[in-house]
């Protein structure tokens, strides 16, 4: 298969070394060997969570994608499978682990709940969906995703991260990421970057109780 | 302990304490009316004379028209017999019942439960704090005058969605766009983001003075979770060390809490089941046969006999997978990385298989509905039941038993690790495996049968050293004991109906109380629900087993190493969807 992929048309090779020799650019060997051995992060959340394992067991064994090393530790893993209801109490670990790991990082929302609230939506401890926060590459429909669904959605990724290039990818500009403001544990939960809106809704908030409070005296 | 108990069903208690004791005379409701300073009192006598000695649940329900909080406790024997359940009514705006910890250890997580989600503060405990959400969260959310960011109506259906369905989002109609809410006036800048975690850490302060070893080595606090890869899911230990010895564990919950009674609260009765199938993921049919039975208790009805042996014929399927994954992991734990969990994960797809089949969905089945199931077995499932209980599974058993439980390391990792003694495991209102490992012979199945387990042959496992080796060896044998029914399942099934009546999307449930309960993989899984005869309950409560059983998780750990934590945790099988519901 590998072949197919890499070689570049327009390049005669002898027929006695094809398949030992491709002619190719950078951008793609590079892609192949990055879509082909892609680190998911060991991290589950919840029911989308025991897929994700079944995924990885005997029967659908997502090691013939590269995927079967999981990682614990953020520092060395490239996808996140955020799998699974996604509350206020934890969004700002996930955040954190986010911020912790190294660029190139994709996201995987996989199922209803991660994807944007799920069954839980109208819950108040409940996030609706974790690209309220994170940035997310690949959106897995189901409640739990099959496993089947999930596959397809790490092909998806690896769809993607094929089509990248070396020249205009994000990690190797000279800036470092920026860092995701972790949101804070207040009354709700409360995300840095709005904090001005807060501000203005919760004193119209007040504005609007003390009128009715005059109207009523 | 106690003076001869008297059983259950005959006991009036009336008799013994005729000038407080009061019947709960509503309609619909039964047990008794305790007034709030005689509860300590009565509650000694429950445990000391009566033989009742294990608080099963505690919770509490907000009756806002009467302007009351009532606690509920479930109370048991043991010995077995019906749950006993009495009531404390005390001022809404005012509520303050007197703890039960000192008598009832296992009150603990419940009692901080109920004032967390609905303000009751319980005086004498030990650690009144919140537990599923944090220190500082605006408001008891399950209080029925408390709203939500995303509040649309009391009760659905919502008449946004029906008759007529609009698509509308719910973020569009929030000012914020958001699913959060402040109180007025309220500055972020004003906020000191530490507060939850300096509440938890201020209960340690006492001990994390002073140690005991001659070199007198510090004291240091260790958390490990939420993100961890062996705390199986969302769940957080705070450990104290000495050295290496663990001197306290405190659990901290919540990172999964979903807001299941409130949002079950608003659902009409059968809208509840598929959300029953998301508390403890891994084993849905049987946590549908729980709240099946609940309301079924209230309306008064039976499910055909046919039924009845494929609710059975599920929650023992079930009741395998989940002990098969218990297994797997815990030897994930131990460092056996993966394999055992490979072995176990690959019979559990084989009954996944037959889910799927009946129900659609693999993992969650919303196939009990009240007074039967779903629909029939579809063709061929049957065969394949019979395949897998009289050749294969067996089989697979014993393979487990020959790789596992003579192993050298497992046992001598196991072994003596984690004691919990039959006195502890009752005080803290332990249930399922972890009592019976304990030396408590108490299973609902036997204890108080339920649907129709009272026609199968079958041991209840009991094991006598109460360590992490014989909780293990519980849930070997209990597989071996729930293929032994299903044998008896697939040879006795009769054909006919399995639902009575017409299948309903709205079901008239009349006012009431009911408390039902199954022996769940992990336990005691046990739905209090209070119906005032509209089409939504007025209060939905789970009574989940890996909850009540993590209370027992600091007694195990105290003194032993902190290796053995994470052995010791799977060795409870908690599933986190249950345990935060
Ligand atoms: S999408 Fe469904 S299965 Fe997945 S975490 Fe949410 S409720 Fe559970």
């Amino acid at each position: 298969m590998a072949n197919e992929d890499l070689q570049i048309p327009g390049y005669e090779i002898p027929p006695e070394m094809q398949g030992q020799v491709a002619v190719t650019t950078l951008d793609r060997i590079y892609n192949w060997g990055r879509k082909n051995s892609l680190w998911p992060m060991m991290f589950g959340l919840a029911c989308c969570a025991i897929e994700m394992i079944a995924t990885a067991a005997s029967r659908f064994d997502f090691a013939r994608f590269g995927m079967e090393v999981m990682r614990p530790s953020p520092r060395q893993a490239d996808v996140m499978i955020v799998s699974g209801t996604v509350t206020k109490k934890m969004v700002p670990q996930i955040v954190r682990l986010y911020n912790q790991m190294p660029e190139p990082k994709y996201v995987v929302a996989m199922g209803a709940c991660a994807s944007g609230g799920g069954p839980f939506k109208e819950g108040y401890n409940v996030v609706s969906g974790i690209d309220k926060f994170i940035p997310v590459d690949v959106y897995i429909p189901g409640c739990p995703p099959t496993p089947q669904a999930l596959i397809n959605g790490l092909m998806m990724l690896q769809k993607k991260v094929e089509r990248e290039s070396l020249r205009t990818a994000r990690w190797y500009s000279r800036e470092p990421a920026p860092a995701i403001p972790v949101p804070v544990l207040g009354p709700d939960l409360m995300d840095p970057r709005r904090y001005d809106e807060i501000r203005a809704y919760t004193l119209s908030k007040r504005n609007q109780q003390t009128t009715e409070e005059q109207t009523e005296a | 302990m106690a003076e001869s108990p008297v059983v259950g069903t005959q006991l009036n208690l009336l008799d013994h304490f005729p000038e407080w004791l009061k019947k709960d005379e509503r309609p619909g409701f039964e047990g008794y009316i305790v007034p709030a300073e005689h509860l300590l009192e009565f509650a000694h006598a429950l445990r000391d004379r009566f033989g009742y000695d294990l608080l099963s649940s505690v919770t509490g329900v907000d009756y806002l028209p009467e302007g009351k909080m009532e606690v509920v406790y479930h109370a048991l024997q043991t010995t077995g017999g019906p749950v006993l359940n009495f009531k404390v009514q005390v001022d809404r705006q005012n509520p303050v019942v007197p703890s039960v910890v000192s008598i009832w250890p296992g009150a603990d997580f419940q009692e901080r439960e109920a004032w967390d989600l609905l303000g009751i503060r319980f005086e004498g405990h030990p650690d009144l704090r919140r537990i599923l959400m944090w220190e500082g969260f605006a408001g008891h959310p399950l209080r029925k005058d408390w709203k939500e960011p995303y509040f649309e109506e009391e009760a659905k259906p919502y008449k946004s969605r029906w008759p007529e369905g609009h698509v509308q989002r719910a973020e569009d109609r929030h000012p914020l766009h958001d699913n959060v809410d402040y109180p007025a006036g309220f500055d972020p800048d004003s906020w000191s983001p530490e507060t939850a975690d300096d509440v938890l850490y201020k209960t340690y302060q006492s001990i994390m003075e002073g140690s005991d070893s001659e070199l007198h080595t510090d004291r240091m606090i260790v958390n490990l979770g939420p993100q961890h890869p062996s705390t199986h899911g969302v769940f957080r230990m705070v450990v104290v060390l000495d050295g290496e010895t663990v001197v306290d564990v405190k659990p901290v919950f919540g990172y999964l809490h979903r807001n299941h009674e409130k949002i079950g609260e608003r659902c009409t009765w059968l809208q509840i089941m598929p959300f029953t199938d998301r508390l403890d993921y891994i084993s849905s049919m049987s946590n549908n046969f729980g709240y099946a039975l609940a309301v079924e208790r209230l309306m008064g009805i039976k499910p055909p006999e046919r039924a009845e042996y494929i609710r059975v014929m599920m929650a023992e399927l079930t009741r395998i997978v989940s002990h098969l994954i218990s297994i797997g992991f815990l030897l994930n734990d131990l460092g056996a990385y993966f394999t055992p969990s490979l072995y176990a994960l690959e019979e559990r797809e084989l009954i996944l298989d037959i889910f799927e089949a009946v129900s659609g969905s693999r993992m969650m089945c919303n196939y009990f509905r009240f007074g039967g199931v779903a629909r029939d077995l579809p063709e061929g499932v049957l065969d394949k039941v019979k395949e897998l209980v009289f050749e294969r599974l067996p089989r697979k058993i014993d393979e487990f038993d020959r790789y596992l439980t003579r192993n050298e390391i497992v046992r001598v990792r196991t072994e003596g690790v984690g004691v919990l003694t039959a006195e502890q495991a009752i005080a803290l209102s332990a249930t399922g495996p972890i009592l019976r490992a304990s030396g408590v012979p108490y299973d609902i199945r036997r204890a108080d049968p339920y649907s129709i387990y009272d026609r199968f042959d079958f041991d209840v496992v009991v094991r006598y050293h109460g360590d992490v080796y014989d909780r293990y060896l519980v849930r070997l044998e209990e597989i071996r004991q729930s293929i032994r029914i299903l044998q008896q399942v697939v040879r006795d099934i009769p054909e006919g109906p399995v639902q009575t009546g017409k299948p309903q999307w709205q079901v008239r449930v009349p006012a009431g109380e009911s408390y039902g309960r199954v022996e769940g993989p992990k336990g005691e899984l046990g739905y209090y629900i209070v119906s005032n005869g509209k089409p939504n309950p007025w209060r939905y409560h789970v009574r989940a087993p890996s909850f009540v059983n993590l209370t027992s998780l600091a007694q195990m750990a105290r003194g032993g190493k902190v290796a053995d934590i994470v052995v010791i945790l799977g060795s409870i099988d908690i599933v986190l969807g249950e345990v935060d519901r």
